[in-house]
């Protein structure tokens, strides 16, 4: 049976390899949507707070209180609070995305080597310069792996929203009645894809920033 | 997404005829409806949330120990392991749930496995990173003390492993409790059931939303400081460093 729920799944992926690319399309848009305004949020704040040094139990308590929260109640609040739709489903994804670049970023600037940081600042550079040219590169991997995280929980979690009627593969992961078991299942496979694909571009884009920065000498 | 209200102990939403003003404009929260229905509604599914996350975290710590020792002690089986566990947890839960369906049924026996399955991407790295942790210095001392194999690992290892191993527990818990509610798009069990219903209401009902889920944070960050207390008490020479 699983063997022929195997086959199924793949003949759907070929029958209908139109609706899929245009789900997947639906969640990519979704997804990356509220990635690039979760990190539009998340990333000035982490680099500000670990620039400053403060607000450890705030990183802390932001990342703990957004593993906590279930992901299924804050898109229902997303959908309370603003109805079925495109934005409710976004801002609910933007609050799931944001921890885990916030944390990450936060303890990757913290954690930057405070002598090269006085270094810097004795060579008379100021402090936006020492956050942009010193203490960002330096952090970069580990702020471009807390991305990585963000964006493959989004990814997941947008599929969630298909529940609710929020368009994209989700759409065909809540509907086994129309689609069948293999239709859930092919869906399931883009959204792994999907997301897999997304986490290697950004593994790449870490390992490229950690090479840059391994010593030279 | 069906049949929610039967499963569910008797009528949910309010008699608007009844209800107080709160109920009756759909406020964010009304006192009055938690108490009416704490007994009935909300204390049954914070029991069998907690129930459900007990029993995914500690079946699925035992299950990835044994693959952890496997892949740790056979270090050509590490990769596979690793990324068979990887492989599950890239599944989306509700395709997950509802495969599992397939072979075990509209039953909390689904629920479970699923969310079993989850816990072993955390556990599986965890312990293995911790075991693998323990620097090559301890080791070889660990040898000159005339330690065999055997008392190397339940002695040495092991317990330098802890500190991971305890904060992989505080992750999967958290995130047990999160997954958990998402089951109850198949079938009305746990804190994840009056969310559920609160949503499959024309207007969505926010009191039993916000209660619900409220619930659900509270207990994942119940669950994560009790946790973080077990951590500091069980591994007390880590406050040292």
């Amino acid at each position: 049976m699983l063997a022929s729920l195997f086959v199924d799944t793949f003949q759907f992926i070929g029958d209908n390899a139109q609706l899929l690319l245009q789900k997947a399309a639906e969640t990519a848009e979704l997804a990356f949507t509220a990635l690039g305004i979760s990190i539009l949020l998340a990333l000035p704040l982490g680099l500000w707070l670990g620039h400053r040094h403060r607000g450890l139990f705030f990183a802390l308590g932001v990342s703990s209180v957004g593993r906590a929260l279930p992901s299924v109640a804050i898109i229902g609040f997303g959908i309370a609070w603003l109805g079925v739709g495109f934005w409710s489903n976004t801002i609910a994804l933007v609050v799931l995305g944001i921890p885990p670049t916030l944390t990450n970023t936060y303890f990757a600037v913290e954690g930057v080597d405070r002598d090269v940081v006085e270094a810097a600042r004795g060579m008379g550079l100021t402090e936006p310069q020492i956050l942009a040219r010193v203490e960002l590169p330096l952090g970069l991997p580990f702020v471009l792996a807390g991305i990585r995280i963000s964006a493959v929980f989004v990814i997941a979690t947008a599929t969630i929203a298909g529940l609710f009627g929020g368009g994209g593969l989700g759409d065909i992961m809540a509907n086994q009645a129309a689609y069948g078991l293999a239709g859930v299942l092919a869906a399931a496979v883009c959204v792994s894809a999907l997301a897999l694909l997304t986490a290697g571009v950004l593994g790449l884009a870490r390992n490229a920033a950690s090479h840059r920065m391994a010593p030279s000498a | 997404m069906t049949g929610f209200r039967v499963a569910g102990g008797g009528p949910v939403i309010p008699n608007f005829g009844h209800g107080s003003a709160c109920l009756k404009n759909n406020g964010w929260f009304c006192p009055e409806w938690v108490r009416e229905h704490w007994g009935d509604i909300l204390q049954p599914a914070l029991v069998q949330h907690i129930e459900l996350t007990v029993i995914a975290v500690s079946v699925g710590f035992g299950i990835a120990f044994v693959l952890a020792l496997v892949g740790f002690r056979f270090r050509l089986l590490n990769a596979p392991l690793g990324a068979f566990t990887d492989f599950l947890y890239a599944i989306p839960s509700i395709a997950l749930f509802q495969l599992l369906v397939v072979f075990t049924g509209l039953t909390v026996t689904t629920i479970e496995v699923a969310l079993v399955s989850y816990t072993l991407f955390v556990f599986y790295r965890n312990i293995v990173e911790g075991l693998r942790s323990v620097p090559a210095e301890v080791l070889e001392s660990a040898r000159g003390m005339g330690l065999t194999r055997r008392q190397t690992f339940w002695r040495v290892e092991l317990p330098l492993a802890v500190p991971a191993i305890l904060a992989g527990v505080r992750v999967a818990t958290v995130s047990t409790i999160s997954i958990a509610t998402v089951a109850a798009f198949l079938l009305y069990y746990g804190l994840g059931g009056p969310i559920f219903q609160a949503l499959s209401e024309p207007d969505i009902f926010r009191t039993e939303l916000v209660a619900a889920s409220g619930l659900a944070i509270l207990l994942a960050l119940a669950a994560d400081s009790l946790l973080a207390l077990a951590q500091r008490a069980l591994t007390p020479w880590s406050r040292l460093g």
